[in-house]
């Protein structure tokens, strides 16, 4: 029988991004049955539109910068965009996958991704804004799969 | 060695030989053999973790130049 692996998502960040869906593909790769439950900030990796994903240096000490930087400087206007814009280009400089491609690959590979109800209401979201293939529902939905589990992760 | 099929995957890094791997073997038959290239370092334990895994044999592993290419045939 196959293994089952369960995820809950929780963080809408660019670099945050980037562990449920390299797990959950690659599981998915091990034949495992995965779900994901996406919820408060992680609910917006399931928007139609992830390009606008950023990364942010406040109060993140361990990003690795080019240059040394006072915290008070990463606060400035427009810091964000450019820490986004490098590290997006160092991702593509080393051939790391999009959050596009990784979720796609998600999808085609059966993953089940389940958007939290209570996020869409509680941040005033509709649902057309989510892409097509996904299921909504709450807490009790997630532990109908993570009950049965071998591996659960919150991320 | 003989192979039924090749995926260059040089210049991808984690987890992505894997997954083009997975999809890749999708097209072959049970028995049949996936030549797989690629310079990511990690894939060699990788490659080594995803068949021993999932039940295709891995016939072989080169390195060579930093590319690593790994030989695979798909279960039955």
């Amino acid at each position: 029988m196959a293994k089952k692996l369960a995820i809950i998502a929780s963080k809408g960040t660019l670099d945050w991004a980037y562990p449920p869906f390299i797990l959950a593909s690659t599981a998915a790769a091990l034949d495992y049955e995965v779900s994901i439950f996406f919820t408060f900030y992680g609910l917006t990796l399931l928007k139609k539109d992830v390009s606008d994903l950023k990364v942010t240096p406040l109060a993140n000490p361990a990003m690795p910068m080019p240059i040394p930087m006072p915290t008070l400087v990463q606060a400035l206007p427009g810091m964000e965009s450019m820490a986004t814009l490098m590290m997006k280009h160092k991702m593509r400089s080393k051939g790391v996958a999009s959050i596009e491609e990784l979720r796609s690959t998600c999808l085609e590979s059966g993953v089940r991704l389940i958007g939290c109800e209570m996020t869409i209401d509680l941040f005033d979201f509709r649902r057309e804004e989510f892409i097509e293939g996904i299921e909504f529902g709450g807490a009790a939905t997630f532990f109908e799969f993570a009950g049965e589990a071998d591996v659960s992760l919150f991320i | 060695m003989q192979f039924d099929k090749e995926l260059d995957a040089r210049g991808l890094n984690c987890p992505l030989p894997i997954l083009r791997t997975k999809k890749a073997l999708a097209d072959l038959q049970g028995g049949e053999v996936l030549k797989v290239v690629a310079t990511d370092a990690g894939s060699v334990k990788d490659f080594q973790a995803f068949c021993r895994q999932t039940g295709h044999a891995l016939l072989a592993n080169e390195e060579g130049d930093g590319v690593y290419t790994f030989y695979l045939k798909k279960r039955a």
